[in-house]
């Protein structure tokens, strides 16, 4: 058994070339002869195009081309897919790889300049000149959801899609519980944001007329399919390669964005290797978005806050086109439950046009926002009742005996929502002890006698990792003994080609170094859905290891053969095949890769026993390929599953914030996680604490900034507040249960998006928890908090009471009127 | 993200530079660490058809002298040899004490300090801290030299009275004489940011540790770096008799700080008194040689920056 | 730049409303090797070394300045390449994150340690962290925990959360104090020059 298998922290294998500058990501491909594209993009939020003028652009010195939409024809020039249709997705509309006659965000590109490099690019895109017609633009949930101005004409309400799902009677359990509490909870956008922008780089070969395009997806076949589709090309006619990919987390899994279209096409044209390279401003004003959501809560519960019934209403705002369809939305909507299954719910989300930026799935898609709503909700209800936050939940966990669990709601994966596995109760345990939950009253109680205020919230969550539809995964014994494995999936630094490869070594019994993997090649593997919602270990390493299982069974018969034993008897221990327990016996799987491939040719040693007169017993009556066998040492495999699997954990954060400066210091960060079994813990951890990083950005720094005019005000690094080493905890503590999924053969979960999802739920619960003030928005900025603090002088919670039952509902105090010594700064 | 298009200059004398500025006038810049000037070049916010590169310009401009009554700097000075020059810190520990709050290291290797007094960004540090000691800018072109006061020096946002044709190649911030303390503070958002609201306080004491003055000047703030004397509501007071919230409520009425993004208007406001009331009094603390860091290099707090150029 | 002036050179092209770029050519000790190249004098540092060096493993992650992932070693100390001009960096030495590899090719401290501590995921915020790290522990190998935050203070990372940032630092201040001693444990190589450029991909570029 190798030491560096399955479940081992192994070292990263990417990580000598990434190191040494040897990485190669999109942009670093091309030569002298590459031409660069530049974009012009829409400067207004709304407007109709009245003419396009290229004139004085095309007389730049280095300008090769202009194209607008006018120069499109077929596929290309019509609307971009929809990729996701979804019954309830009434309205949809789509955006053109270039725009035709009206833009509908700022940034949405409108022409396109070819030119020697970059700088002469931008010199003549700004020469461009577009002449718009600026119409009223709609920015912001509220005023989509008033209508009282359209995106589009003809999408009365705003609304592409308004959805319902429900188990029970939601409205009827609500009214006759014994409370009843009504909230509405409030998030804001941020962005995927990744350190590395789009980029795309095409090179069409005249003489075989076929295409190579190198982008920065997360999915190279779902390009491939797109730009073959939409330039008019046989599928076999396009491959499409992910370099090294610096950051996905998401924004990347669209596609194809209207540069992958652009720049394959003017490639076609120009018969020159073409690249487009995003640059910051672009991806700010050009790639998706994600988070802005309201939800409105309506629950009622028993005395033990045991949940009996919950009614919520989402809005959601999905930005000016909808490619993606209702993923997010529909991940808010069912996984808002997380370990918990109220007895009856009944949720409807409303997706509405806003002229902003598309919104898309972002780490976590859509959970941090239901999870919010949930947990948020739970805090208040023990609030309500003066019971113990954690006891509430505990009130209200599905137990471990109850799995599988199916709420009889449609997941996102169009499969039903039906928990595998879990163990929530152990989860709590665990995070009481890790975070020391029974011991922050005394904390608290210390910390105020210095004056200092503190606080500490909580979040669980559930999330379905894994989707189908399917992975394929491919492996071949080299005669050399190496092991080439290849998976149609994508990697953007999740170490892929680490974690297969121990799956590999530990499957097959080869030594870890010799497993090499190559991933996102639909030269090497040109079936794959690609990699999201924290499915790549499952689905590809699932079929990478089904795949593995079935080269070793080929290999012992074979290698049964050739030791004249029987393949039960025989075991491969670090790519030997020997007699169990005897390693006298050992034939390296090199060998047996030589043996399972019948030549006439012989190029080297090693090769020379499989030719035809290298002696040894021959069965003359068999052919050399026996029937419904096949030459060499390798096999594909598939895993579809019968639905996701669902991972689950639960964080707490102790925050102090400033009673003076309004300041939010995180103090503790607490991490108990559940992906099922880990596949390499080191990886798994490096997960976490990057996703808890991007969800301490959500909470406390980042936000799209969109003014009334549906100016993105915040477009920089400089304003758009992603954290620094400084804004993260300084550590992360994390505990793991290992509750394995019981619908893949390795029984693992996904684990990529775990720590971005209950982060704002918690942090805010800590803000709350210390400053005693309701904290309904988020992020929150020591601003915010300082109105929140000032307004905080203003009413109680309004009460209504109702016949027979008692409801309250948290005024948030951002939206009363201003104390007079405060100037109340909205929310741009 | 790319510059458009400029004519390149590289003048191996200041006197050539003065040449290429005088003759190029309203359409060149000077680029001294770039820290600031290439951004806004990269957004295209800022094209200028003619950039005098004055780097090669060190054996002129490179000089950090510090005397008796204080630091000169040339503008090539970089911001990370001021703040680890020993002698210019026991000269101004002000100067120290606001460069560790001026964005991140790796800026303040290639920013110098002239430069971001020469930009006259009202988030900056080093503008307050030359209008609070009331420090000076020396600006040369081919018409001449002239020493201009910080008070003079500064006349809007991103706007000084450095004509086209002037080259500003030194500054001069005095040292503080008598018994002096002086503390520097800001709140940012992520450490390294522009300040929301930061402050520079010099206290001086007599004798008998009673304030002779008090003066403060905030980052982030005011259009232009603007000395705020509370010298007459403390003067004669023994320093641990002073009221420092009331020196809190006294600025508050004294600001009138703009919101944006980051902060409103009002919380500004706050944290300018939040700021007062904690560095009025580490100030006094200093000059009576009681707080630690009396003598020169430490600072307030923990670090925490804005600010580049 | 050379002591002559800046050659102007006018590309070639069919447009013919613009008047061409001005170049110069300048000389730069660029990992330990003089280069003498010329360049469009609005380049920036970071796209001369990618573009007309070809040393691609200097990454641009925003082009303001802010990220830090294009820090290189201008004379030793660590500077943002997308905020200086190629022009400026005539008769200045640059170490980019391919010259921190030993002429053997062994892992750097700070390489060795990032490959250990786990301290890269995507690995395009990397070379500006190793760049900046290397320099911070040629001053200081044995800095606090505090210190080693400190130093990475103006670099964006979005997929390590820093965890292992840090602890990269603090290991690659033990390795350089290791190997200043002559206790240091085998290194690793970086790939080897005929090693495929990006094993995530199948073919050839």
């Amino acid at each position: 058994m190798t030491t560096r298998g399955f479940g081992e922290p192994v070292k990263r294998v990417e990580d000598p070339r990434l190191v040494t500058g040897k990485g190669r990501y999109v942009d670093d491909i091309g030569d002298d002869r590459t031409l660069h594209a530049a974009f012009v993009r829409s400067p207004h939020a709304r407007a109709r195009i009245r003419d396009i003028d290229p004139f004085e652009a095309y007389e730049v010195d280095g300008v090769v081309a202009v194209y607008t939409w006018d120069d499109l024809a077929g596929p290309a020039a019509e609307p971009l897919p929809l990729l996701i249709p979804h019954p309830d997705l009434t309205h949809p509309r789509t955006g053109y790889a270039l725009a035709r006659d009206a833009v509908n965000h700022v940034g949405e590109a409108v022409a396109m300049v070819v030119a020697r490099d970059r700088y002469v690019a931008e010199d003549a895109v700004a020469l461009v000149k577009v002449d718009y017609e600026v119409l009223k633009p709609v920015v912001g949930l509220r005023k989509a959801a008033a209508a009282e101005e359209l995106v589009y004409d003809d999408v009365p309400g705003n609304a592409a899609a308004v959805s319902t799902q429900a188990y029970g009677d939601a409205a009827t359990a609500v009214a006759q519980a014994p409370h009843r509490l009504t909230f509405e909870w409030d998030i804001e956008r941020s962005a995927c944001m990744p350190m590395e922008g789009k980029g795309v780089h095409a090179r069409w070969d005249r003489h075989e007329e076929k295409l190579t395009l190198w982008t920065a997806t997360q999915t190279s076949t779902g390009v491939r399919g797109a730009v073959s589709a939409k330039l008019g090309l046989d599928l076999t006619q396009v491959d499409v390669v992910t370099p090294d990919v610096g950051g996905g987390f998401g924004v990347k899994i669209v596609h194809p964005w209207p540069e992958e279209i652009m720049v394959p096409w003017a490639s076609m044209r120009l018969g020159r290797d073409v690249k487009w390279t995003e640059d910051r401003r672009e991806h700010f004003v050009s790639s998706a978005h994600e988070r802005a959501q309201l939800l409105t809560v309506d629950v009622g519960f028993d005395d033990e806050g045991r949940v009996l019934g919950m009614e919520v209403d989402i809005l959601h705002d999905h930005g000016a086109y909808i490619p993606y369809g209702l993923i997010v939305p529909i991940n808010a909507s069912t996984q808002l439950l997380g370990p918990y299954k109220p007895d009856a719910y009944r949720v409807t989300f409303t997706s509405l046009y806003t002229n902003t930026v598309l919104v898309t799935p972002y780490r976590g898609a859509g959970r941090p926002q239901g999870v919010y709503a949930m947990e948020r909700t739970m805090d208040r209800i023990a609030q309500y009742l003066g019971k113990d936050r954690l006891a509430v939940r505990e009130a209200n966990f599905i137990q471990p005996d109850e799995f599988p669990v199916d709420f009889g709601l449609m997941f996102q994966d169009g499969r039903p929502l039906k928990y595998d596995s879990g163990n929530y109760p152990g989860l709590a345990d665990k995070l009481r002890a890790l975070v020391g939950w029974d011991e922050f009253e005394d904390f608290r109680a210390q910390a105020r006698s210095e004056g200092r205020r503190v606080g500490i919230g909580l979040g669980f969550y559930v999330e379905g990792t894994g989707p189908g539809p399917y992975e394929g995964g491919h492996v071949q014994v080299l005669t050399s003994g190496k092991v080439k494995v290849a998976t149609g999936i994508t990697s953007q630094g999740q170490g892929h080609q680490t974690a297969f490869a121990q799956i590999v070594a530990t499957e097959l019994g080869v030594p870890f170094e010799d497993v090499i993997v190559t991933t996102g090649d639909t030269r090497r593997f040109g079936y794959s859905v690609g990699t999201f919602a924290s499915r790549g270990a499952v689905m590809s390493g699932s079929a990478i290891a089904l795949a593995a299982r079935k080269v070793r069974d080929r290999t012992l018969r074979l290698a049964a053969d050739a030791l004249e034993a029987d393949p039960g008897d025989l075991e491969i221990v670090e790519g030997q095949v020997q007699v169990k327990g005897d390693p006298s016996t050992a034939v390296g799987i090199g060998t047996v890769a030589v043996l399972s491939n019948p030549l006439r040719y012989a190029f080297d040693e090693a090769s020379k026993a499989a030719t035809q007169f290298s002696g040894g017993p021959v069965d003359y009556s068999q052919p050399p390929i026996a029937p419904g066998d096949k030459p060499g040492l390798d096999e594909t495999d598939y895993y579809s599953p019968p639905a996701s699997t669902f991972a689950a954990g639960a964080h707490a954060v102790i925050v102090e914030t400033d009673p003076d400066t309004a300041e939010i210091h995180i103090l503790k960060y607490a991490v108990v996680h559940d992906c099922g079994r880990m596949v390499n813990p080191r990886i798994v951890e490096g997960q976490i604490h990057g996703g808890v990083a991007q969800g301490v950005g959500g909470a406390l720094y980042e936000v799209m900034a969109y003014d009334e005019a549906g100016q993105l005000a915040n477009a920089s690094f400089m304003d758009f507040l992603m954290p620094y080493v400084s804004e993260v905890p300084t550590s992360i503590e994390i505990d793991h249960l290992e509750t394995p999924s019981p619908l893949n053969p390795l029984g693992i979960k996904g684990a990529g998006e775990a720590g971005v999802i209950p982060t704002s739920a918690a942090i805010a619960a800590a803000i709350e928890d210390a400053e005693g003030i309701p904290i309904v928005r988020m992020p929150i900025s020591p601003s915010e908090l300082f109105d929140l603090r000032r307004a905080a002088a203003y009413p109680e919670p309004v009460v209504n009471t109702m016949p027979g039952t008692a409801s309250t509902r948290w005024v948030d105090p951002a939206s009363l009127p201003a104390a007079p010594t405060t100037e109340s700064e909205d929310r741009p | 993200m790319k510059t458009s298009k400029f004519t390149y200059h590289a003048p191996r004398t200041v006197a050539e530079a003065l040449d290429t500025l005088a003759e190029h006038s309203v359409d060149a810049k000077v680029l001294a660490g770039g820290q600031s000037l290439v951004p806004v070049m990269a957004m295209r916010l800022a094209a200028p058809a003619h950039l005098v590169d004055i780097n090669k310009l060190t054996p002129e401009l490179g000089d950090l002298e510090v005397t008796g009554d204080g630091v000169r700097i040339g503008a090539l000075v970089r911001h990370a040899r001021l703040e680890r020059d020993a002698d210019a810190a026991v000269r101004v520990p002000l100067v120290g004490q606001a460069l560790r709050h001026v964005a991140h290291p790796t800026i303040r290797n290639r920013g110098t300090t002239v430069g971001s007094l020469a930009h006259a960004d009202p988030s900056a540090e080093m503008p307050v801290v030359l209008a609070l000691l009331g420090g000076s800018v020396v600006a040369r072109s081919v018409r001449g030299e002239r020493t201009i006061d910080a008070a003079d020096f500064f006349v809007g946002p991103m706007e000084s009275v450095l004509g086209y044709d002037e080259l500003a190649v030194s500054a001069f911030f005095p040292a503080v004489p008598g018994r002096a303390g002086t503390a520097f503070d800001e709140i940012t958002r992520r450490h390294g940011d522009y300040a929301m609201c930061g402050l520079a306080v010099v206290a001086q004491l007599d004798e008998a540790d009673r304030f002779t003055s008090l003066r403060l000047a905030f980052v982030s703030v005011s259009d232009v770096p603007e000395v705020v004397d509370l010298t007459d509501d403390v003067a004669g007071t023994p320093y641990t008799d002073v009221d420092h919230a009331a020196l809190g409520d006294r600025v508050r009425e004294l600001v009138d700080p703009a919101g944006d993004l980051h902060a409103s208007a009002d919380f500004r406001r706050h944290l300018a008194a939040v700021l007062t009331q904690r560095l009025t009094r580490e100030a006094a603390e200093r000059a009576a040689g009681v707080a630690p860091g009396a003598a020169a290099t430490a600072g307030t707090a923990p670090t925490t920056r804005g600010g580049r150029a | 730049m050379t002591s002559t002036s800046h050659r102007t050179g006018h590309s070639t092209g069919h447009g013919t409303g613009q008047v061409g770029e001005q170049h110069a050519e300048i000389r730069v000790k660029v990992n330990g090797v003089p280069r003498r190249f010329d360049v469009p004098v609005r380049r920036t540092l970071c796209d001369a070394l990618r573009t007309d060096l070809e040393l691609t493993g200097t990454h641009v992650g925003c082009e303001h300045g802010v990220c830090g992932a294009c820090t290189v070693l201008l004379d030793g100390e660590p500077v943002r390449s997308c905020l200086m001009l190629a022009v400026s960096a005539d008769e200045h030495e640059v170490t980019t994150v391919e010259g921190l590899t030993e002429p053997d090719g062994t892992l750097s401290p700070t390489q060795q340690a990032f490959v250990d501590c786990h301290g890269l995921q995507c690995g395009f915020c990397t070379p500006g962290f190793l760049t900046t790290i290397s320099a911070f522990v040629a001053e200081n190998d044995d800095p606090t925990p505090e210190e080693a935050r400190e130093a990475i203070g103006g670099n964006l990372c979005r997929c390590t959360g820093y965890q292992n940032i840090v602890a990269s630092v603090l290991r690659a201040a033990e390795l350089t104090r290791e190997r200043a001693a002559g206790d240091a444990p085998p290194a690793d190589r970086g790939p080897a020059p005929d090693a495929p450029a990006a094993s995530t991909q199948g073919g050839a570029l």
